[in-house]
């Protein structure tokens, strides 16, 4: 696939190397030194880390903010951005205040319902859904033109990044949508996180039977358990998660003092297996709250050092 | 058998308790009545299948809204009997007595004396 | 139909506990089939009310009526020669009748016995669901007859998103995936190919977005 942005994840991936991606959740206050901080625990490890745009409807810093924080101290930042709290216009102008940034990387996702978080009385807005926040953004990259039509002065130059999840229901309209998602416009993908292989490396035949992998480059999600605890919550409580059972008793047949470090083995172990799997072409690593293991993550799953891509 | 029940009950007889509706006991209430009790049929043995069922929910609307309007909700009742319970009939009758009794009369009833 | 649900009796007598005539005034569509604002609720709340001032040892006087309809003026104009002898009117109708009647009787002041929900159907003794928020430009015929506007939590065109879980939304168990039914209709329809079809960006200037809406018909003007 053709480099048509400064990115450098889109390099590191074109280049055919393993991409290794993170996230960082921004802190519910002011304080730029929490994004400063998390991002140096992982910046060596991976090559573009995620802004979260208010997860889980939690009122947090903004993600354009905490990119830009990143950006300056020289990290490149994956601006995640929802649809629920902008409307066209918000989600247009926060995308060139980006590009402003030289921020080339977005992620276009819908965003959880309102009712998980702190402000389950607001509104949503929900002008556009994800698949026509991608549209937008390579409309305005592409065409160099608002969605309104007048031409943009410098458009914004994104790589961009779509949400799957592979374990969604109803399974059989999850290879179309991923279709229609590349017919949309997206050049990556981080899936949800993965800890049934088994249907996830079902779901990826799937989308070489209609050799989508060729056309879009899928970075697995993976987040490791702290504990037995964590994952029956995922299992139960996380909408569209799927955790086997086997997991839940495999953690939770070791001391509870060992159990992270037994749930940071399945995930390096899980690495190694999907690293296998044609398609996969990365591996999106969401430490939540635990981003001083990513490190340890990258480097047993043999994925450092970082290729240097210009 | 000639039981002996409270007289200052008066009966009104419906087809079905199914028939009484949440206006009927207002009704009752705004006209001075102290207390309003439905004896329907025994669960499971209403002769139109859930005419019981519905007078519960319907005096359970009635008792909320004398809650709200400082009635009080435990002026309304629900009770269920077979009709070869007669002593059983008795017993709540005096049992409803009694509890209104003890409530004193309806609110009503003295505002509309005072007015008068 | 216009679904609405009762307000509790303590929020109206808030509003209306100064007045001593009063009129309760129903309406015979929509709010009568949806049990919230019929004659029967008319009657019910007019006794309630009734009760509660004698209590409270004020002389009020309580009329009920019910007319055929609240978001007509010929009907509204039943009420002409009574309506300015009240201190307020309780309207039972939904926000459109409340409104047509005060706009009809501007003397006299108009207070809401209802909370109007939305538009849907009764889909069960009791039950009534959302199926539409008159968005003003009907998608239906691309999605299997299963409206996501009003069913989607998220209002997403092209779903579902990450959160459909067995067939269920991610806000409730209680609530249907939209795209989940959609995706069913469309394969009993043997049209599953067109769920690849991008929806494209709504325009919602025909929705509340664009301001408040007319419809005009000189076909049926006089």
């Amino acid at each position: 696939m053709k480099v048509k942005t400064p990115s450098k994840l889109e390099k590191v991936l074109a280049a055919g190397h393993f991409a290794v991606t993170s996230e960082c959740g921004p802190p519910r206050g002011s304080d730029p030194e929490v994004v400063i901080e998390k991002a140096n625990l992982i910046k060596d490890h991976v090559d573009v880390v995620n802004i979260t745009d208010n997860q889980t409807s939690v009122t947090r810093m903004c993600s354009l903010a905490a990119c830009i924080r990143l950006k300056l101290m020289g990290v490149e930042p994956v601006l995640q951005m929802v649809t629920r709290d902008r409307n066209r216009i918000a989600l247009q102008s926060d995308i060139l205040g980006a590009a402003s940034f030289d921020i080339n990387n977005i992620l276009c996702l819908s965003g959880d319902h309102q009712s998980f978080g702190d402000c389950a009385q607001g509104q949503n807005v929900h002008d556009i859904d994800s698949m026509q926040l991608i549209q937008t953004v390579r409309h305005m990259r592409d065409e160099g033109k608002f969605l309104g039509g007048d031409d943009i002065k410098r458009p914004p130059e994104m790589f961009v990044g779509a949400a799957a999840n592979p374990f969604a229901d109803p399974f059989e309209i999850r290879v179309p949508r991923l279709a229609k998602k590349i017919a949309a416009g997206v050049e990556f993908i981080q899936t949800q996180c993965i800890y049934n292989l088994d249907k996830f490396e079902e779901w990826m035949k799937l989308v070489r039977e209609r050799g989508l992998h060729e056309k879009v480059y899928i970075l697995a999600g993976m987040t490791p358990m702290k504990s037995a605890g964590m994952a029956r919550y995922m299992k139960n409580r996380v909408p569209g998660m799927d955790v086997p059972e086997e997991l839940v008793k495999r953690l939770a047949g070791v001391p509870k003092k060992e159990q992270a470090q037994e749930g940071i083995n399945i995930c390096i172990e899980s690495i190694q297996r999907l690293k296998e799997v044609e398609g996969v072409r990365g591996f999106h690593v969401m430490a939540i709250e635990w981003e001083e293991k990513v490190p340890e993550i990258v480097e047993s799953t043999g994925l450092y050092p970082r290729p240097e891509v210009d | 058998m000639r039981l002996q029940y409270p007289t200052n009950i008066q009966i009104i007889r419906v087809p079905c308790t199914g028939k009484i509706d949440v206006i009927h006991v207002l009704r009752a209430f705004e006209k001075g009545a102290d207390g309003v009790y439905a004896v329907g049929c025994m669960e499971g043995d209403c002769h139109f299948n859930s005419g019981n069922f519905r007078a519960r929910k319907r005096i359970a609307q009635a008792k909320k809204i004398l809650d709200t309007i400082g009635i009080g909700g435990e002026r309304a009742q629900m009770y269920n009997l077979s009709s070869s319970e007669g002593p059983l009939f008795a017993q709540i009758a005096s049992e409803m007595d009694e509890k209104i009794r003890k409530m004193g009369p309806n609110p009503i009833k003295l505002a509309k004396k005072k007015a008068a | 139909m216009i679904v609405a649900d009762k307000k509790p009796i303590e929020e109206i007598i808030e509003e209306i506990k100064d007045k001593r005539k009063l009129l309760v005034l129903g309406c015979n569509e929509c709010v009568t089939v949806c049990e919230a604002g019929g004659k029967k609720e008319v009657g019910i709340l007019a006794s309630a009310l009734r009760m509660y001032f004698l209590k409270e040892g004020a002389e009020v006087k309580i009329d009920e009526r019910t007319l055929q309809r609240q978001c007509d003026l010929e009907y509204l104009e039943e009420i002409r020669d009574v309506a300015d002898q009240y201190d307020a009117i309780v309207s039972l109708a939904c926000g459109v009748g409340v409104q047509f009647t005060a706009e009809r009787y501007l003397s006299t002041p108009v207070y809401p016995g209802v909370n109007t929900c939305f538009l849907g159907a009764n889909e069960d003794r009791g039950l009534w669901t959302e199926r539409c928020q008159a968005c003003g430009a009907c998608i239906l015929a691309r999605t299997g007859g299963i409206c996501p506007v009003s069913r989607c939590a998220k209002r997403v065109l092209n779903g579902p998103c990450g959160g459909s879980t067995s067939g269920k939304c991610e806000i409730s168990k209680d609530t249907i995936c939209a795209w989940q039914l959609i995706i069913e209709r469309l394969k009993a329809l043997d049209k599953l190919d067109e769920y690849e079809i991008l929806s494209p960006i709504k325009d919602w200037s025909t929705d509340r977005a664009g301001g408040p809406r007319k419809v005009e018909r000189e076909d049926v003007q006089q």
